[in-house]
This record gives C-alpha cells, sequence and structure tokens, in this order.
C-alpha cells in the first residue's frame, strides 16, 4: 500500500490492517510524516512534529505485537495533541511566547491515558495562544489554514487539531473546547470534534483557559473514531476534583445501535437570524434525515441562549485573568530581559509575553472581578449560566437531543475578523451555551456551500449523555457520505500559487 | 503624666488575627511533606510549584485537623463550604493567587473562654474561622544581591481565626494567645510555635476615650511584626499609650483618617507606621473553579467531637473536682499537654491521695523530663509503676526519702519498686518502740545535744531538734518513719531538758 492511499483512512480501519499484519505502524506513521513534511508546510498545523518519538513509539508497537504482547486500544494510530497539553519532556507553548521554552516535567492525565493506549503521539499543534480565539490567528508563531481553502481559517482554538485531522497528517487529534474550540474548528474544517461533559475527562495538565468550562476531547474523520478515541481519554481522575466518578461506557461497542423513538428538538433562534444560508440549508436537510429515520422532530427554545456569549465573555476572562497569572516569568517560562525593579519584570515580562487578545481578556476579566463590579458582571454571568443550564434541563424534558449549526457561518478568510473581535466572538454564538451549562456537545459534517467549505452539525445531549449522542449522530452519519470526503491539499496548495 | 497604677481614662480594644500552621503530613493541596527546616525548594511538586495545568486536591486530614479546632473554638461549622481565589502578585505565592475562604468559610460565631485577673473567666469571641494555603518565604540577600524564594512552606495548610474585638488589655490579648495554643497543642492541631511561624499573630487596637462624658473610639490601627507573646503584650501596651497621646494632640476619631498599620521594632519597643490604607486592597475574590465544594455531613462531625473528648478547659475543671487537687495544680497539668494529663489521671487512680500524684508529676517527674529533655511519652516508667512506688510512701512502707533513690533506679533500670525495695533494705522503720531506743541511744553518746538544746531559744531551739532526727535518719539509713521520728525526739528533748520545744 502507498503511502497517500493510506493517510485519510480511519483509525478504526488502521487497527484493522494493523491487526491483520497488512502494515505495521512504522509504515502508517512514516506515511503520515511524510505527508506532514509535503504539506504542513502550507497548512502549518503543528508547532512540534516529533517524528523520532513517534517513530520510536510505532516500532515498540510492532515488536510488542510480534512478541504476541497484550497492545493499548489505539496501538500504532498517530494521535496530534493540542499544545495546551502538557507533554512530559516535551515543549509546551499553548502557542504563547511565555511558555515558548516550557518543557513540563509531567504529562496531563489525557496524554498519559493516550500513551497507555499505545498510541503514537505525531505531535503538538497551533493553537489560538492560550486557547483564546476561533481562528487559531492568535497563536504567537504561525498562522493555521483550513485544508479545504489555504485562504480561510480553521476556526478556534484547537484550529491546529482539526487542520491536521483534515489535512489528513493524523486520523485522530485531541483539542479543549471552552466556548466551542473543538466543534467550531471541528465544522469549519470538516471534521467530527466533540465536547464532553463537564467533568467527563481530566483537566489535569490541561493548561487552564477557563477552569469551569474548560474540557478535553476527541477530533477524527467520523463519529466511530470519535467513540474510540472519547472511551479512551474519559474517565475520572484523581488529580482533578472536578472530573466526575461515573463509570465510561464502551462508546464503540453502542455507537450503531439507532436510538428508537430518537425525539429531537431543533433550537428556533438558531436557525432564524444570523445565520448563513448556505449552513441554514444544510442544517434543514439534517433535520430531515432524522425525519426520514423516524425520529420525533419539534421545535424548541432556548430563550436565554442569547445570553450565553455575554456571560461567556464575563467568566472566562475572569477565570483567565487569575488562571494567567501565574505567568510572571518568576519560577519559569519567558522573563523579560532588562527591568529596574520587581513590578517591572512583572510588567515586562507579561508585556511582552503576551499577544493581544490574551491582554484583551486578562483585562476584561480583572475589571470584571474588581469591587464594586463584582456583582453588576461575574455575579450576573453566574445567574445567567443558571438559567442557560435550566433552559437545557427543560429542552431535554421534551427531547432527547438538539440539534442546530455548530457555526452560524462556514470558514472566513484569514484577518476577516481578526480587527474586530465582536465579530470574531459571534463565531461561537451556538457553542458557548454548552459550556456554561456543562452538558456534551458534537459537531459532525452536514454539507458543504456552493464553494466546497464545510458545514457543522451540532448536537447536544444532556451531561453525561455522551453515548446517546454519539448513537445520534451515528445516526445521521450513517445515512450520509459527508465524513467520507476528504480535502485535496494538492488542488488547495496550487489554487492559492495561481491565486498568488 | 499619669502613671502606670492610675486608673486610664480610656478603654483598650483589641480584636486579633491568628494564623496557625497544621500538624499535617502533607501540604493541603499536593503530596509534599509538610515539615519545617527543611533545605530551601526540596518539599515541592508542580502543583505547589504552581505549574500550568496542574491541579489542587483538597487534603481531606488538613480538614479534619481545621474542624477539630474549630469545634473546641465552639464554632458554628457550615454543612456547605467552598474555596475561592485571593488574587495578588508576590514571589512567594507562585500561582499569583492564594487558595482561601472567602464568603463560606467552613466555620464562624465561636468563643474561647479565658482566665480573667480576678480568677474568673471571659469569652472571646470567634467572628471566623477558615482554611487557606501558605506561601513561600522570599530570603532576602544582603544589598546588591537578588532575592530568593523558598516554596517549601508554599501550599502548607494555614488556619486563619479571626477573633471579635473583645480583648480589653495587653495581658488579655496575651493571656488569648496562651489559651489558643494550649487548646491547639492540646488537640495536636498546631504546635503553635511563634518562633518558627507556626504561629502568626496580627492585631487590630484602638482606644474608647472617656471625654466629657461620651466615649470616643480613636483610629484603629493594625499591629503586624510581633514575634513572641510576650511582644504581642508589649506592642499593644506601647500602642495604647501612642494612640491615647495621639488623641490628645490631634483629636482624631475613628472614621476620620485612613486605616493604619504599624510594625512592632522589637529593639526599639515602638511601632512604627508603615502604610495607610486608602482603600481595602482589591483581591478580586472569586470561587475556585478548580475544587468542588465540601459538604461536612453529621458523620463527619461526629467523628471529629469523638477525636477531640474533652477540651483542656473542661478537663483542667475536672481534674480539680475529681482528684481534689488545686486548681493551680489542674492548670500546669493540663498545659503539660493531653498526654501529661492522661499519664497524672492513671497515676492517681493508684493512689489513696491524688494530690500526691500531682506533686510527684510537677516535682520529680516534670524535673526529670526537663533534666534528659523527655517528653511523658518517651517517660520510661509507666503510670501503673510510679503508683506503685508511691502508694508504698502512703502505705507508710518507705519514705519518701528512700522513695526518690528508688524513683531513680526505676528511671535508670525499669525494675519494679517492690523488687528495688527489697533489693536495698529500705523498707520503713516505723516500729515505735525500736525507734524509741535509737532515741535514747543517740542522746546518750551525744550529751552535748542536750546542753544546746536548754542553752538556745525559739529557732535555733528547735534547730537542734532536728539535728537530732538528722542522727537517728543517719543511723537507720534514712528508712525511719519521718513522723515518728519527730514525735519521739521532740518528746525525749523535752523530758531529758526540762525545757519546752519553743
Ligand atoms: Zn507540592
Amino acid at each position: 500500500m502507498s503511502g497517500e492511499s493510506l493517510v485519510g483512512r480511519t483509525a478504526l480501519e488502521h487497527l484493522d490492517a494493523l491487526a491483520k499484519g497488512e502494515l505495521s505502524a512504522r509504515e502508517l506513521v512514516q506515511a503520515y510524516l511524510e505527508r506532514i513534511e509535503r504539506f504542513d508546510g502550507h497548512v502549518q498545523a503543528f508547532l512540534l512534529v516529533d517524528a523520532d518519538g513517534a517513530v520510536k513509539k510505532a516500532a515498540e508497537v510492532d515488536e510488542r505485537r510480534a512478541r504476541g504482547e497484550p497492545l493499548g486500544p489505539l496501538a500504532g494510530v498517530p494521535v496530534a495533541v493540542k499544545d495546551v497539553l502538557c507533554t512530559e519532556g516535551q515543549r509546551t507553548t499553548c502557542a504563547s511566547r511565555i511558555l515558548e521554552n516550557f518543557i513540563p516535567p509531567y504529562d496531563a492525565t489525557v496524554v498519559r491515558k493516550l500513551k497507555e493506549a499505545d498510541a503514537v503521539l505525531i505531535g503538538k499543534t497551533n493553537m489560538d495562544e492560550f486557547a483564546m480565539g476561533s481562528s487559531t490567528e492568535n497563536s504567537a508563531f504561525q498562522v493555521t489554514r483550513n485544508p479545504w481553502d489555504l485562504t480561510r481559517a480553521p476556526g478556534g482554538s484547537s484550529g491546529g487539531s482539526a487542520a491536521a485531522v483534515a489535512a489528513c497528517f493524523a486520523p485522530l487529534a485531541i483539542g479543549s473546547d471552552t466556548g466551542g474550540s473543538i466543534r467550531q474548528p471541528a465544522a469549519l474544517c470538516g471534521v467530527v470534534g466533540l465536547k464532553p461533559t463537564y467533568g467527563r475527562v481530566s483537566r489535569y495538565g490541561l493548561v487552564a483557559f477557563a477552569s469551569s468550562l474548560d474540557q478535553i476531547g476527541p477530533f477524527a474523520f467520523d463519529v466511530r473514531d470519535t467513540a474510540l478515541l472519547l472511551k479512551v481519554i474519559a474517565g475520572h481522575d484523581p488529580l482533578d476534583s472536578t472530573s466526575v466518578a461515573r463509570s465510561v461506557p464502551d462508546y464503540l461497542a453502542c455507537v450503531e445501535e439507532p436510538l428508537e423513538g430518537l425525539k429531537v428538538g431543533v433550537v428556533r433562534e438558531w436557525l432564524s437570524e444570523g445565520v448563513d444560508p448556505e449552513v441554514a440549508t444544510a442544517v434543514r436537510d439534517a433535520v430531515a434525515v432524522y425525519e426520514k429515520l423516524g425520529a420525533d422532530v419539534c421545535d424548541i427554545s432556548l430563550p436565554h441562549s442569547k445570553y450565553g456569549i455575554p456571560a461567556y465573555y464575563i467568566v472566562a476572562p475572569a477565570e483567565a485573568s487569575s488562571n494567567l497569572a501565574r505567568y510572571d516569568g518568576v519560577h519559569y517560562g519567558y522573563r523579560a530581559a532588562r527591568y529596574e525593579d520587581m513590578i517591572d519584570m512583572y510588567c515586562r515580562t507579561r508585556a511582552e509575553g503576551f499577544g493581544a487578545e490574551v491582554k484583551r481578556r486578562i483585562m476584561l476579566g480583572t475589571y470584571a472581578l474588581s469591587a464594586g463590579y463584582y456583582d453588576a458582571y461575574y455575579l450576573k454571568a453566574l445567574k445567567v449560566r443558571r438559567v442557560i443550564r435550566e433552559d437545557f434541563d427543560r429542552a431535554f424534558e421534551q427531547v432527547d437531543v438538539i440539534i442546530g449549526p455548530t457555526s452560524p457561518t462556514p470558514a472566513f478568510r484569514l484577518g476577516e475578523r481578526l480587527a474586530d473581535p465582536l465579530s470574531m466572538y459571534l463565531s461561537d454564538i451556538y457553542t458557548v451555551t454548552a459550556n456554561l451549562a456543562g452538558i456534551a456537545g458534537i459537531s459532525l459534517p452536514c454539507g458543504f456551500t456552493q464553494d466546497g467549505l464545510p458545514i457543522g452539525l451540532q448536537i447536544l445531549a444532556p451531561p453525561f449523555e455522551e453515548e446517546r449522542l454519539l448513537r445520534a449522530a451515528r445516526m445521521y452519519e450513517r445515512e450520509t457520505e459527508w465524513h467520507r470526503r476528504r480535502a485535496d491539499l494538492q488542488q488547495a496548495v496550487a489554487a492559492v500559487s495561481k491565486a498568488g | 503624666m499619669a502613671t502606670s497604677t492610675e486608673a486610664t481614662p480610656y478603654t483598650i480594644v483589641i480584636g486579633l488575627e491568628v494564623h496557625v500552621q497544621l500538624l499535617t503530613e502533607t501540604k493541603l493541596f499536593c503530596g509534599c511533606r509538610n515539615r519545617f527546616g527543611d533545605p530551601p525548594n526540596t518539599n515541592v511538586c508542580p502543583i505547589c510549584l504552581g505549574m500550568p495545568g496542574v491541579l489542587p486536591v483538597m487534603n481531606q486530614k488538613a480538614f479534619q485537623l481545621a474542624l477539630r479546632a474549630a469545634v473546641a473554638l465552639n464554632c458554628q461549622i457550615a454543612r456547605f463550604t467552598k474555596w475561592d481565589r485571593k488574587n495578588y502578585y508576590y514571589p512567594d505565592l507562585p500561582k499569583n493567587y492564594q487558595i482561601s475562604q472567602y464568603d463560606l468559610p467552613f466555620s464562624h460565631d465561636g468563643y474561647l473562654e479565658i482566665p480573667t485577673a480576678d480568677g474568673g473567666t471571659k469569652r472571646v469571641g470567634i467572628i471566623r474561622v477558615h482554611l487557606e494555603e501558605d506561601a513561600g518565604k522570599l530570603l532576602h540577600a544582603e544589598r546588591g544581591g537578588k532575592s530568593q524564594v523558598d516554596l517549601n512552606r508554599a501550599g502548607t495548610p494555614l488556619l486563619e481565626i479571626v477573633t471579635k474585638p473583645d480583648m480589653n488589655s495587653p495581658a488579655e490579648a496575651r493571656t488569648f494567645l496562651e489559651e489558643l495554643r494550649l487548646l491547639l497543642r492540646y488537640l495536636e492541631v498546631s504546635d503553635c510555635n511563634m518562633q518558627e511561624g507556626s504561629l502568626r499573630c496580627d492585631a487590630n487596637i484602638n482606644l474608647h476615650v472617656q471625654h466629657n462624658g461620651q466615649t470616643v473610639a480613636t483610629p484603629i490601627v493594625e499591629v503586624k511584626n510581633m514575634n513572641s507573646f510576650k511582644a504581642v503584650e508589649a506592642a499593644m501596651a506601647y500602642e495604647a499609650r501612642r494612640q491615647y497621646e495621639e488623641w490628645l494632640r490631634t483629636g482624631a476619631k475613628l472614621g476620620e483618617v485612613p486605616k493604619e498599620t504599624r510594625g512592632w521594632d522589637e529593639n526599639r519597643a515602638v511601632t512604627v507606621s508603615q502604610r495607610r490604607k486608602e482603600e481595602a486592597s482589591d483581591y478580586r475574590y472569586f470561587p475556585e473553579p478548580d475544587l468542588v465544594p465540601v459538604v461536612v455531613s453529621e458523620q463527619m462531625l461526629q467523628e471529629v467531637r469523638s477525636q477531640i473528648g474533652e477540651f483542656p478547659a473542661q478537663r483542667r475543671l475536672r481534674l480539680a473536682a475529681e482528684y481534689g487537687i488545686p486548681e493551680y495544680d489542674a492548670r500546669v497539668i493540663v498545659e503539660l499537654g493531653k498526654a501529661f494529663a492522661d499519664y497524672f489521671e492513671q497515676f492517681a487512680r493508684g493512689l489513696e491521695n491524688p494530690k500526691n500524684a500531682s506533686n510527684w508529676m510537677l516535682q520529680d517527674v516534670q524535673r526529670t523530663l526537663n533534666a534528659k529533655g523527655w517528653t511523658i511519652e518517651q517517660f520510661p516508667v509507666r503510670p501503673e509503676k510510679l503508683a506503685d512506688l508511691v502508694s508504698r510512701i502512703e502505705r507508710r512502707e518507705i519514705n519518701t526519702h528512700a522513695a526518690r533513690e528508688v524513683f531513680a533506679e526505676m528511671i535508670e533500670s525499669g525494675r519494679d519498686p517492690g523488687a528495688i525495695i527489697a533489693e536495698r533494705g529500705l523498707t520503713m522503720v516505723s516500729d515505735e518502740q525500736q525507734l524509741k531506743a535509737i532515741v535514747d541511744q543517740v542522746l546518750d553518746e551525744n550529751p552535748k545535744v542536750l546542753e544546746d538544746f536548754k542553752k538556745k531559744k525559739g529557732k535555733k531551739r528547735k534547730q537542734v531538734a532536728g539535728f537530732v532526727r538528722g542522727l537517728i535518719m543517719r543511723q537507720t539509713k534514712g528508712r525511719a518513719d519521718a513522723a515518728l521520728v519527730e514525735r519521739l525526739v521532740n518528746e525525749a528533748l523535752v523530758a531529758r531538758t526540762g525545757v519546752p520545744l519553743e
């Protein structure tokens, strides 16, 4: 099998071929490394490619397989990891100057679980600095491009991970989702991305942006691979007090089972104003697929979801202002070269080390938590969080899952929204509510625009109902072919050079 | 100028904010050792270093100890308590926020009873007790050099106890601290060592001045840098005088000037102004999202109450009442700790007269512990054995002199008192006929004694009797019944000389 015919397949297809001895883990990782070598100069999904480590791990898997030793559920499968998860002995930057040379002496729990599952960690992916952004343009180091159109953004903040899967640099990737940072780039890059329930996956070793909203989740080409990866990373962790002690179902084992008498709620507010007509059409078509499958479809309302963005932009920056206080040049990370005294060292280090969006959010959050403003902003935002959760609780009394668009638009042009933070913030208008409510959500491909840009369908389920979420998503996926399409990078590169 | 004995025209009002380090094996939110005195930065890990992505996990033992302290301070225990972040930048605080408790502390509204000068007691109100993590230490270099940070202490559990302004004299402030230390040491919550920093205390103090028939409050001053209980007392006394003089000079009242912080200068014995706060610092408190709230169940509380058992103040009263020992003795025994008091009780139960137990504990036993540097747990003689020895004095089997000899050997060899007494022939001589014969013999052999007795008067004459008793004791190798010897000697001297004893 040639390298180019290997990449673009799913992790389960790879696992099958590896198990049958049709190829080795080394051959597989080599194929992906070649693909990265050939195209990542154009896509720029990776901040770090660990070719040596990946080949070494693949060789180890091959040897152990040859000796007949038991292997983990991801044995030999390359996985790309967002550079917000700590990897022991390997640079973890959060795409920030302030952590440019930071090497953690510990693995994030999710990274440890991937290693224990015998995954091949192929590299660390680009992101918006400290996961703050919706286009990955806030990276201090490079601009990641959307594999479907290199002039467009991959979405963000996990744009590097979404683009890595869409560009066939790895069949699986890990991202983090604070306000939509997995689902939105998944939609814009035409892959599947899942944000688990808050507490389903350990946050230990995930560099915190907004601790009460952050969740780690999987990217993949389809729902079955997503189920496979979620199973590996989910579960209670004694190192994370907010992770929940509930058993993890075998998501993959049941994903093919359709849900009998499924009740689907379509959010009225999300298909009226502000949504791109092509996106609205694709979502309505998806609704029709569920109806055809015999699901009971009804309109529902989430009346307070319109307050999601304002509440999110209080809560998340407030927590971020505190979480990012530790980057001060004293103990580790970047320190300004010249300074007068301690205060000056703090100021210069942070002024030089952080990018504009991070500074903006630190200021927003500091302001929101200040005496005299706390009640009007932070406390009010917490109340909004509560009513948004109550909206969902009420909705889930009527329906099993909620569906709607993931993002109001398909992939936008690079630079298009950079000058106007508010327009960028609105990219997450349909996704933030799931974080504020702590529920589970998934985005999966549901069509393409006339320009060939992917469109994402968002499905939401109640807390800890990832199994229901995956089964409902798979019901739709089985009826469609969108998840089989792959971006043609050769053509995308040619298109750019022609235009240039 | 008023002298110290004159009544002052003001009342002193003092409230304390006390921080005590908990005696846990490990830190509050990570597994690092909680220990004083190790080389810098050896008890650290990514969590207490505040590295990216790590998360705190609450130490259950620390929470239990904190609960024990709060229950002992008669506090209301919150059934639901949460953690908050206190945000401020300082190099000894790696995360630049401290995990603390803000609006829902785990306990509030308690009191500690302290003894007053007139022999009564007084309740000092406790506003709140909460748990938080400690910061590290900055090691300031000599001039020109760079400062260094030791993070061994960062993240160790710290209890903050805030009192009501219920103390009305420097002595009361000191007594409160002494009672608090007794309580927390007795309960093994903290070793409360001010020199090592395991107990730290700041004070808020002002005066209520009587002026033209009205009470005027002076501005509240916060006093810091007090490194001993004595320093607290001295600083409060100094500060009260200083505030009164300032009031006489300026007439400034509470609320008219910004709150001032002053530091106690131990060498010059004065307080020195550090800063005036225009407004309260803005710590931007908000709920700690990395920790879940703690729910305190009835079962947890029951467990803590059963661990506490009896409070030291109660025990003091009970010891005095139950064993009939002086209140002073009971107080000292309890102050020496739970184990010391436990030893006393086991010892006293084996005696006819428990007062003998407190005498032995506070004299012979205490003297030995001090000399050897032992704790009562390290003392090699078990209380039953000591009771065996002292009960022989009570039964007049041996006298105190001989008992001390046996006691010394018991400490050395750990042997039973009975065996030592038999081996050394220390059984008391208390046969009256036998002793009378010895008295007569001694007086026959020392006629000069009778001359002296006749010639000397008062105290000197009694000293002669004492000299004779000494001769008898020497004759009996210290085994004679001292009370009996005294009577027999007195009788014989009076009979032979014809002069009275005094
Ligand atoms: Zn530690």
